[in-house]
């Protein structure tokens, strides 16, 4: 996964980290990844939230102290 | 019908809005959903800071109401835009700060410029707003002045009080029948909570006030000190970010105390720790204090003393306080705290 584009939202609070997401997300090819890195844990919703209604899937999660790290793969939908 | 017709839809998170989305969707038009984050939105944020709320399920309301709908939602942030909006509202202010009409009209608005756009193709927007439901913004004479003033005009349909209200283009092209439209009006909720029944929404989102922090009484006044401790009505996404944290203290105009309530706060409120000198209790267990202003070095031995107030040492004689300002410079302090009758009850804003 060392090629997934990275997104710092950490300090950010909900729904900023999700609308970096998108913004990273947009106009990309289906397939890519993106790793984003926050510590509001509301993400941890937010995020499999926004990518199920997008079409898009998380395929890892992982916690490091405050910092979640939610890696999500671009999906059919725009 | 003849081409199927695309529809975007504002969706707050509440159930108005939700209906509405659904209304049209059942009569096979295509729908996105569209959310604006104003910076006052009250998703996510304290529910996120807070200790004790943390245990409360965690969701963003626009997004769960998407999943429910099986709609893409599109989240855009209008905050920097938004402050125009807060700041000089043409049509004034609701019950507390919160400028309905005008924001009601600039995200309709921007609903407009962002589903027009040729790239997204949208041919109308779609609304939750219900006659008589909000005193002052949804109003029989209202509906009509967001419409034009939007930008919007014919474009813009209210499924659930369409009846009240002429046909507009979507109507009368036979993009959506009329028929299949709703009437409702006023402040009773019911006719809402049946038409939820009947789509099978359960656990939706009743927000009591309205969808943002504007809408409440104490935050208000928080922006209303703040604007009149710095002499300029104006705002950050940081101070109003932190207007929904902390005790805050004011025991004079030119400072103010941001005091964590539990560890979710402090733990917030360290992010700030290098905008602003900040106080820490050094002898005994207790929050993060930050000072917001331009404090005199008897402010902060006052201040000092109110932190070591809501520290655990609060019944002790002499409470160590250390005082960091931002380029990392550091001076202890050794405090008497604050007897509550010193904190005179109108220093909390
Ligand atoms: S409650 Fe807040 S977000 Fe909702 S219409 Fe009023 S000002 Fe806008």
């Amino acid at each position: 996964m060392s090629d997934a584009i990275e997104v710092d939202a950490r300090g950010l609070l909900c729904p900023l980290p999700v609308i970096r997401l998108q913004a990273a997300a947009k106009g990309q090819a289906v397939g890519v990844t993106i790793k984003i890195t926050a510590t509001d844990p509301g993400v941890r919703a937010d995020i499999p939230a926004w990518c199920r209604v997008h079409g898009h899937a998380v395929v890892a999660e992982r916690q490091d102290g405050r910092d979640i790290e939610i890696t999500v793969k671009l999906g059919s939908a725009p | 019908m003849n081409e199927p017709r695309k529809a975007v839809a504002l969706i707050s998170g509440g159930l108005d809005s939700m209906l509405a989305a659904k209304v049209i969707m059942e009569q096979g038009v295509t729908v996105e959903g569209l959310n604006f984050y104003t910076g006052f939105c009250v998703e996510g944020h304290t529910h996120a800071i807070r200790s004790t709320d943390r245990k409360r399920e965690k969701r963003n309301n626009a997004l769960w109401v998407a999943e429910q709908l099986g709609i893409p939602l599109h989240i855009v942030d209008i905050s920097e835009q938004y402050k125009d909006i807060v700041l000089n509202p043409k049509h004034g202010y609701g019950q507390n700060l919160n400028p309905c009409l005008d924001c009601k009209i600039f995200m309709v608005h921007k609903a407009k410029a962002w589903g027009f756009l040729e790239e997204n193709g949208f041919d109308f927007i779609v609304t939750g707003e219900v006659i008589g439901q909000r005193p002052k913004s949804q109003r029989l004479d209202t509906m009509p002045l967001i419409a034009r003033e939007s930008g919007a005009d014919e474009r813009l349909v209210r499924p659930l009080t369409a009846k009240n209200l002429p046909p507009t283009l979507p109507e009368r092209e036979g993009w959506i029948d009329r028929d299949k439209l709703y009437d409702f009006h006023g402040r009773n909720r019911k006719p809402q909570m049946a038409l939820a029944a009947q789509f099978g929404f359960h656990d939706y989102a009743q927000p009591a006030g309205g969808c943002c922090f504007l809408t409440d009484r104490q935050y208000s006044a928080k922006l209303e000190d703040l604007w009149q401790a710095r002499g300029v009505r104006d705002y950050s996404l940081d101070d109003i970010v932190l207007l929904k944290v902390g005790r805050h203290i004011r025991p004079a105009p030119h400072f103010k105390l941001i005091v964590g309530r539990d560890e979710g706060e402090n733990h917030f409120l360290e992010g700030y720790r290098k905008q602003f000198v900040h106080l820490r209790i050094e002898s005994h267990l207790g929050p993060l204090t930050l000072i917001d202003g331009t404090p005199a070095a008897a402010d902060l031995k006052l201040a000092a003393r109110i932190a070591a107030r809501f520290s655990q040492g609060r019944d002790a004689e002499r409470v160590q306080v250390s005082v960091h300002t931002p380029d990392t410079t550091v001076e202890m302090l050794e405090v008497t705290p604050a007897a509550p009758t010193e904190i005179a009850p109108r220093w909390y804003v």
